[in-house]
């Protein structure tokens, strides 16, 4: 800690300095993966920031912890007009900003701070627009396309008007990146002269505050007294510790290590192949459920000879799923044949995935006409997902496994971004590639990676272009009638499977290891992971 | 800055009959050097005849048989004799088969670095002037770099792969190569032997590589020797960073890089590539060492 | 006198200017996308994308974008990472102390192990233990320093339990940093829990990091050694029954540090790739695993302050032993 974080600790005024050691019973600490790339979430789509700002900010709504009920936060309520053009909210009153050194809020949240935290994603001439990256990543791809204007009704009321119906809005405004930032803190760093500042030394509303931030070492948030839970006596949505520390370990191993002395108490992401050893563990409990992500194997079907069904079906028979779980996953997904993900509504459960048989696989591929195999390139993420743990592993494995039809894969990875961004360019022949949603409705992913329009934008990664499938996903997200919706994405998901659109590895389980004294943990699939409502006890 | 003033060129031995046999016998005295020979002896073997000794492909994924121990612990098996790595493969064949690699990698990054070095160091130490000063600071600015993040660079731009990394280490390395060069024909172009044949009309390049060259050659085995263990150690470390050889190669330093998250629970996947690249490093450093006793005759006495 | 110290002064500025192409030049030619690689797997916008091009100055031809790097470079400003959005020469600063803290202990373990060492292998020459400590520090030498870390690692922290695994200091001590050093800090601070906290964190890399230049300094000790021993000077005072203990500690060692002082010097560029590594398996936070990470997330700024900083840091130190050296031995002065 020094230059750069000095002043942010100064600027919090609170005391990081003057506390020699934090009394460590009242104090929760997490050992995390990795630094936030922003502090302000407006600008991120990665999980690490996620992380930070659901302790510090709040949004409009809120995913019920650890489930996918969407339920009031910052809103108290809404009421959505019949043509779904227009969502009204009334908002939550008593809802205090953060104090720092630098910044005395002299009134509490209202309808100001909403306008402010929307129209400086919205409007490019917003004065705030261009402050730090400008990048609004989720905020522009899934909200404003379909946004027009919001709206000032009173100080607690506010509307959105869209230009086009948009069913997962609700769900998508709970995600961190919809934060809402103090309007009157961005004035008054406006006039310092100083406007970066409300990225750098976050202002918020939420249960917990930032009291220093040490890059790539540590993160300290302290429990914010008359928070408006502790009013509503909300017990579960309520910090029930002082002190929050986030200790930042980027070894799986030693994030491990670190729970099992009791330098931490919850240790994230575990590395599978640690689980057996800490389910035995005597002070620790494994706690597990399943994410909502996708992993596949995208078969460009833009180039030879993927664009044949029969090529897709027989790789796919071709591949022990379930060798690939037992030495990536650790024996820990499951392998699956539905596009979406069993925690989410509409998933098919009848889908089953292709059993590995070689036999078959020669002989599809004799049909489309290459009894002899062929020989591709077959690319690795080079970087640890949640749904795919270890890249370049599956990649190995699946190398093998093709080499018994015949077909030589030759495997190739390159940097995150180059391999995301010649991804997107369509340079591969079949690659590993995934997601995972951010909130709780299909069409998050569905609608990013698996549509036609997605084949010119590159973000369909397989290329693929199906008219009915694609069809079935617009239609499904402009209708709010969620059984009606939940129909066209079984639809989906059939012709998916059918099709072959994309080998699916597996559902990755999600496990935190989390010492006993803690109390009422849950696991939190969508966004950042809240520790409200967790306690630590004897 | 000052290696070159450490580097004490040889000078030539001076005792006439026989300089082979005199050699061998400083040579064989020395147990460690003759140790050394010996395991760089056997690891050739291993390389050589991997295809024969190896009980299993080094690549063949065994689904059955994910991170097996080695056959004397519980659950290990003897057709799996160190065990098996996390895909299920025999560690004992890939470790014979990354004997290549290791010897290719060494032998190869210090045959590019010698051929440049030479080059480079016979071009500074007889031309002087301009050369001289070029080429040597551009061998103190690679210096200044601390190696291994030069190297990953390089890699970086090249690419990751086995034959890029081994350029990469070639780099790094190449300016001690061109010091000893010049160092010793420096020295050696001051002797009468030398200035007698320019006298008597000798071409330049002649002079260089037909009389000074052969008088440098003790230095430059001796760091050749030394190099190689070098190589091995930067290229593991490059696979271990994950920049080296790509999968499936059984590349020391890539397999340990695998077996890093086994590290509090298969002991055997990080234990024994660790355990080759020492062993082949150090046999390297005790011939080198060997080599430089017996052709040093400062020490001799 | 004063020539020689002007002449190897003035080799400095190529040099350093040597050292902003190769930094600035080897970076930009890595291949790969920062913007990218932050915006992750859903993409950015390529409108988004040119701007954000524009704003970092990466969108202009490399020559101009080097010129203007130099300006701001003399000027003192080696940027800002394109990913903390951190100035390069604060993080620089926050993360150096770590890596000399870790630096300096580990030089400071081979010292204490290396010297006597080598000492009494040169008196005992022949003896078991100088074939023993000849052996060791050869196997030392040969240590692949990312798997010895690891064996330890296995042993002291996960078998024994003795040592934490990685890190700097226990996360509930906060030390207000005054040196840089936590060591140092937490005594300042008073706080003993804190110290022995810092100092068992720091145990396990220092040794890692200080084993090959243990085993230099052992066997560079050993032979400056053998050589003093051999010289007339030696022989005479003990001829003339000088306690051995006397001939060993008063003359001998002093003519023998001066080579291993130089070689000493000479390990610092080889300390920071052992730092790169050392730092990496036992994710200490300095200035080696930050430039790994900036490698991995396309961060030019970063990687080209930071190899520009390790760069002069390394010169300057080779600068001052050559100096150094040069007082010392006339002979070199006068030798170029």
């Amino acid at each position: 800690m020094s230059r750069s974080t000095r002043p942010l600790a100064l600027a919090l005024g609170l005391g990081a300095l003057l506390l020699p050691a934090i009394a460590s019973a009242q104090a929760l600490v997490v050992c995390s993966e990795a630094s936030p790339d922003f502090l302000n979430p407006q600008f991120s789509s990665q999980n690490t920031a996620y992380d930070v700002a659901a302790q510090i900010y709040e949004r409009l709504t809120a995913t019920e912890r650890g489930g996918s009920q969407i339920i009031p936060s910052l809103a108290e309520s809404w009421t959505i007009s019949d043509d779904a053009l227009s969502y009204t909210f009334k908002l939550r009153k008593g809802v205090k900003w953060h104090a720092s050194k630098s910044f005395t809020p002299t009134r509490e949240f209202n309808a100001d701070d909403v306008l402010f935290s929307f129209n400086r994603m919205l409007d490019a001439n917003h004065p705030y627009n261009r402050v730090g990256s400008g990048n609004y990543q989720f905020f522009g791809e899934i909200v404003k396309p379909s946004l027009k204007a919001v709206e000032k009704v009173d100080d607690y009321t506010v509307r959105l008007v869209l230009t086009k119906p948009n069913a997962p809005l609700l769900s998508a405004l709970s995600v961190e990146p919809m934060s809402i930032l103090s309007a009157e803190y961005a004035a008054a760093m406006s006039k310092a002269g100083t406007p970066e500042q409300i990225d750098f030394a976050p202002i918020g509303t939420g249960p917990f505050s930032l009291l220093s931030y040490q890059k790539d070492a540590v993160i300290r948030f302290k429990a914010v007294p008359d928070h408006w839970t502790k009013a509503a006596g909300d017990r579960d949505r309520m910090a029930l510790v002082n002190d929050l520390i986030f200790v930042i370990t980027p070894d799986a191993a030693v994030r491990f290590a670190k729970v099992r002395s009791g330098e931490c108490q919850i240790a994230r992401y575990p590395n599978p192949g640690d689980l057996a050893a800490m389910k035995t563990e005597p002070t620790i409990n494994l706690l597990q459920g399943s994410i909502a992500d996708q992993s596949f194997l995208a078969f460009n079907q833009q180039k030879k000879p993927f664009g044949d069904r029969r090529v897709r079906e027989a790789l796919a028979y071709a591949t022990n799923i379930p060798a690939i779980i037992e030495a990536v996953y650790q024996g820990t997904g499951k392998p699956t044949a539905s596009a979406v993900p069993p925690s989410l509504w509409s998933h098919d459960p009848d889908l089953k995935p292709r059993a590995y048989d070689p036999e078959k696989a020669k002989a599809l591929l004799k049909e489309a006409g290459y009894p002899e195999g062929f020989e591709t390139t077959l690319w690795a993420i080079p970087v640890v997902r949640a749904y795919m743990p270890n890249g370049r592993r599956a990649a190995e494995l699946i190398q093998a496994d093709w080499a018994r039809i015949g077909v030589k894969a030759t495997i190739q990875t390159f940097e995150w971004g180059e391999y995301l961004k010649r991804g997107r360019a369509g340079e591969h022949e079949v690659g590993m590639f995934g997601y995972t949603w951010d909130y709780p409705d299909p069409s998050q992913i569905l609608l990013t990676g698996w549509t036609c329009e997605g084949v010119a934008t590159g973000a369909n990664r397989a290329r693929w272009c199906n008219k009915e499938a694609s069809d079935a996903l617009a239609k499904a997200s402009t209708i709010t009638d969620q059984a009606e919706r939940s129909k066209l994405y079984k639809r989906f998901q059939e012709i998916f499977h059918e099709d072959v659109a994309g080998l699916l590895f597996a559902n990755a389980q999600a496990f935190t290891p989390v010492r006993k004294e803690v109390k009422d943990y849950k696991i939190h699939f969508f966004g950042g992971q809240p520790f409200v409502g967790v306690s630590l006890g004897k | 800055m000052s290696a070159e003033t450490l580097q004490v060129p040889a000078t030539p031995a001076g005792a006439p009959p026989h300089p082979a046999r005199e050699f061998w016998t400083y040579f064989s005295a020395n147990r460690g050097a003759v140790a050394g020979l010996i395991v760089i002896g056997l690891v050739l073997f291993c390389a050589l005849f991997a295809p024969l000794i190896a009980p299993h492909d080094p690549n063949l994924t065994n689904n059955a048989v994910f991170l097996k121990p080695p056959f004397w612990q519980e659950g290990g098996s003897l057709s799996y004799p160190l065990g098996t790595d996390a895909i299920g493969r025999d560690i004992l064949s890939r470790l014979l088969y990354g004997a290549r690699l290791s010897l290719v990698i060494g032998i190869a990054v210090v045959a590019i670095a010698i051929v440049v070095g030479i080059v480079l160091g016979l071009i500074a130490g007889f031309f002087k002037g301009i050369a001289d000063i070029a080429i040597m600071r551009l061998m103190d600015i690679l210096m200044t770099m601390p190696s291994l993040l030069l190297a990953i660079v390089i890699v970086a731009i090249l690419g990751p792969g086995l034959m890029n990394a081994m350029l990469a280490v070639a780099i790094v390395v190449l300016p001690h190569y061109v010091r000893i060069t010049r160092a010793a024909v420096i020295a050696e172009s001051s002797k009468d032997y030398v200035v007698a044949a320019q006298v008597s009309g000798a071409r330049t390049a002649r002079l260089m590589f037909s009389e000074i060259l052969p008088n440098c050659a003790a230095p430059l085995i001796v760091q050749a020797t030394l190099g190689v263990s070098t190589a091995i150690l930067d290229a593991a470390a490059l696979g271990f960073l994950g920049l080296g050889a790509q999968p499936p190669t059984p590349e020391w330093g890539t397999m340990l890089a695998d077996a890093r998250e086994f590290v509090l629970r298969a002991w055997w996947v990080v234990t024994f590539p660790g355990l080759a690249i020492l062993i082949t490093v150090l046999a390297f450093n005790l011939l080198g060492d060997g080599l430089r006793d017996a052709l040093d005759p400062k020490l001799k006495r | 006198m004063l020539r020689f110290i002007l002449t190897r002064v003035s080799l400095v500025v190529p040099t350093f200017i040597g050292i902003t192409l190769l930094a600035f030049f080897l970076v930009r030619l890595v291949p790969g996308d920062p913007i990218e690689t932050m915006a992750g797997e859903r993409g950015i916008d390529p409108a988004r994308h040119a701007q954000l091009l524009k704003e970092y100055g990466l969108d202009q031809p490399l020559f101009v974008q080097y010129g203007r790097y130099i300006e701001r470079v003399v000027q003192g400003d080696l940027g800002k990472s394109i990913v903390t959005r951190d100035s390069v020469l604060s993080e620089f600063g926050q993360l150096f102390p770590a890596t000399i803290e870790l630096a300096l202990c580990a030089i400071l373990i081979a010292l204490i192990i290396g010297l006597p060492a080598g000492i009494i292998a040169a008196v005992k020459r022949n003896s078991i233990f100088d074939h023993g400590v000849m052996g060791i520090s050869l196997t030392g030498y040969s240590m692949p320093i990312f798997w010895w870390g690891l064996l330890l690692i296995l042993l002291f922290s996960v078998q024994l339990g003795i040592t934490p695994v990685s890190g700097r200091i226990a996360v509930q001590y906060f030390i207000e940093p005054v040196t840089g050093f936590l060591t140092i800090d937490s005594l300042l601070a008073g706080d003993i829990d804190a110290f022995w906290s810092a100092l068992s964190h720091l145990v396990l890399p220092a040794i890692v990091l200080g084993t090959v230049p243990l085993a230099v300094i052992a066997r560079m000790t050993r032979s400056a050694m053998l050589e003093v021993l051999g010289e007339d000077y030696i022989r005479t005072a003990r001829a003339k029954g000088m306690a051995p203990l006397r001939v060993v500690a008063l003359h001998a060692l002093r003519n023998a540090l001066i080579p291993v002082v130089t070689v000493i010097g000479l390990q610092v560029g080889t300390l920071f790739t052992g730092a790169i590594l050392t730092e990496t398996i036992f994710s200490w936070p300095g200035v080696g695993k930050w430039l790994i990470e900036a490698i991995s997330r396309r961060d030019y700024p970063v990687l080209q302050g930071g190899t520009l900083l390790l760069g002069m840091v390394v010169m300057s130190v080779n600068l001052l032993v050559d100096l150094a050296y040069g007082l010392i031995n006339p002979r070199i002065r006068h030798a170029r």
